[in-house]
């Protein structure tokens, strides 16, 4: 009942909180609400009792790169960008794959309503108390089931940011 | 009704702190200012109460009884918004940290001190968001480089936080500190350097001279705080004291060994628990001197209680000490306050020490100019600190494979630690050639 109404808040803030992100005309309005939007997310999260997903949306998204996004708005001249006519020519483009994205998880729940338990992977229910610790159980399965996958990614975000530098040096 | 029963020692834990805490910050300013003076040979705050003792009270009540402005063109919202995020953050913390075994919010957290650096890290937009609602270029410039500042010594500190928590291998809070007590000796003498990095992306994090750049009086007026005033302001400066207590925190939770008292594991060395008792004696003899120098009755009276509560202090402490010398057969049943007692105490006595250093610092040395706050920050501290972490894994390793324990250890870690420091200094001494050589008189750039 607790755990329901937990979540049904913290999703209810993080839809409300992404619709106004999109439909704020001022930017650092919209930035405020994209952080609510990610820390409801996060609050679902440590109510499924993923504490390490929490707190790691916590620091990346929020603390990382959030303040990041805040810290270019702020370079920016918002004065004028507020008053500027805000357009986007990919508004057919945009409709269409978000169509296509709420068609995709329609048919998901419907599928998952139609068959529970088939064709999904259903774990096994284990009262809170016993649960294995989180963050252990995360670096297990980074560091041996997943490995190959783990240090491509480790790899490639070097990779991005050492081109980020080589191209922020070109200009000067 | 389960809810309550289940949750209500939290919820008064968590009262008592946000309730306390403001007192507590007031006293930390108190006795900022009080070393201040002496540092500087005066007396510092006299008037109010004996030794200015309640200074901090009468300041809140100037602060709350202030006129609150807010500029006509500032985005009201958000400006109200800002010190409130500051301090929620701030606040919030807390709750993850442990005070003792005992004393704890958030009992047994599995990400523990994650969550500590994780939410404290949050109070930066109550900065910036502060800075940007109140629609002044000063307040802009001081929350640029307050966040500027913050994101880049974060990573320095994370790192340094990564090599004490490879000697714990947990995060949980009550852990780490059982690591320190099973290992013998505390994180911070395995991992010299680490904790330097800490001390110092520390003092940067929590905006503290000599890296209060986002406030510099000579150049920004208050930085963000520019355009705050009364109470909102006093939020602010709440908050920054609050994340001081809490940086101080981590740091002892993690290389001062958390709430254990030094050597908890040598026996011989035990009579160093009678030592909290009779400092406490000894300043509560110390105030009933002072009394009848006094020049007012009221202060005499009030020096009078300062000594009786210190008194009492010393009876609490020394109680769970005396007790199990006096009756063996208590011993099992006072253990539980030994050690949430004095616990507390040490606790309490390494993050006071920690935040003497932070001012003791701030009054020595002079302020940093940004673009040398950047290249200290990201072409020393964060070289410095990723090898760090490197090479105290490897003795980590050389350490497994000797069958190192506890003091032994340090025989592995310092070399790391040594060939750390000198291939960062190597690294910054290569840049340093690398770069050219400004001509001089031309104006560093205070952007940067």
């Amino acid at each position: 009942m607790l755990d329901q109404a937990i979540f049904y808040f913290f999703a209810g803030v993080a839809v409300l909180s992404a619709i106004l992100t999109v439909t704020r005309r001022n930017v650092v309005h919209s930035a405020i609400f994209l952080i609510t939007a990610l820390l409801a997310t996060a609050g679902i999260f440590l109510e499924l009792r993923a504490e390490f997903l929490f707190i790691v949306q916590i620091i990346l998204y929020v603390g990382g790169i959030m303040v990041l996004f805040v810290f270019v708005i702020m370079l920016v001249n918002l004065d004028v960008a507020v008053r500027q006519l805000q357009f986007a020519r990919q508004k057919w483009v945009g409709l269409l794959i978000s169509l296509a994205l709420a068609a995709q998880v329609g048919l998901m729940l419907w599928s998952s309503r139609k068959m529970p338990g088939q064709g999904m992977r259903v774990l096994n229910a284990v009262p809170a108390d016993k649960l294995p610790p989180n963050s252990e159980e995360v670096a297990k399965s980074l560091f041996s089931s997943y490995l190959l996958p783990f240090e491509i990614a480790s790899v490639l975000l070097l990779v991005a940011m050492i081109g980020a530098v080589v191209m922020a040096k070109k200009r000067t | 009704m389960e809810f309550v029963k289940q949750y209500w020692a939290p919820l008064v834990c968590g009262l008592a702190i946000v309730a306390v805490l403001p007192l507590i910050v007031g006293y930390v300013v108190l006795v900022e200012r009080k070393i201040m003076a002496d540092m500087q040979a005066r007396l510092g705050p006299m008037r109010v109460g004996p030794h200015g003792l309640l200074q901090p009270i009468a300041d809140a009540v100037k602060l709350l009884i202030k006129e609150d402005i807010i500029p006509d063109d500032a985005d009201k919202l958000v400006f109200w918004l800002a010190p409130v995020l500051s301090v929620g953050a701030a606040l919030l913390a807390i709750a993850g940290l442990a005070i003792g075994p005992a004393f704890q919010i958030a009992k047994d957290v599995n990400i523990g001190i994650l969550f500590v650096v994780g939410v404290s890290a949050m109070g930066i937009f109550g900065i910036v968001l502060g800075g940007w609602a109140s629609n002044s270029h000063y307040s802009l410039i001081g929350a640029l480089r307050s966040s500027a500042q913050l994101v880049s010594y974060e990573t320095a500190a994370g790192m340094a936080l990564v090599c004490g928590l490879l000697f714990a291998g947990t995060l949980n809070i009550t852990s780490i500190v059982e690591a320190q007590r099973n290992q013998g000796i505390w994180f911070g003498l395995l991992a010299p350097v680490a904790f330097f990095t800490y001390l110092v992306a520390s003092i940067a994090e929590t905006n503290r001279a000599p890296f209060d750049l986002p406030e510099a009086e000579s150049e920004l007026v208050a930085g963000y705080m520019t355009e705050f005033s009364g109470f909102r302001w006093s939020l602010y400066f709440l908050a920054e004291y609050t994340n001081m207590i809490v940086v101080a925190s981590v740091a002892t939770t993690l290389f001062l060994g958390g709430w254990l008292r030094p050597f908890s594991e040598t026996r011989w060395l035990d009579f160093i628990d009678f030592l909290p008792p009779l400092l406490m004696a000894a300043i509560g003899v110390y105030c009933l001197r002072r009394t009848p120098k006094q020049p007012v009755r009221v202060q005499q009276l009030f020096m009078l209680v300062v000594a009786g509560l210190c008194f009492a202090l010393a009876v609490v402490l020394g109680a769970p000490v005396l007790v199990p010398m006096a009756k063996p057969s208590l011993a099992a049943a006072v253990k539980p306050f030994y050690l949430g007692i004095h616990g507390g105490f040490w606790f309490i006595l390494k993050v006071s020490a920690y935040i003497y250093f932070f001012m003791w610092v701030r009054f020595t040395l002079p302020r940093y100019r940004f673009d040398q706050l950047m290249r200290l920050g990201w072409h020393f501290l964060i070289p410095l600190s990723i090898i760090n972490v490197v090479l105290i894994g490897i003795a980590m390793i050389v350490g497994m494979y000797y069958h190192l324990n506890g003091w032994r250890l340090l025989l592995a870690t310092i070399p790391a630690s040594v060939i750390a420091l000198i291939i960062a200094l190597f690294i910054l001494a290569l840049e340093q050639k690398g770069q050219p050589q400004k001509a001089p008189g031309t104006a560093p750039d205070s952007y940067a």
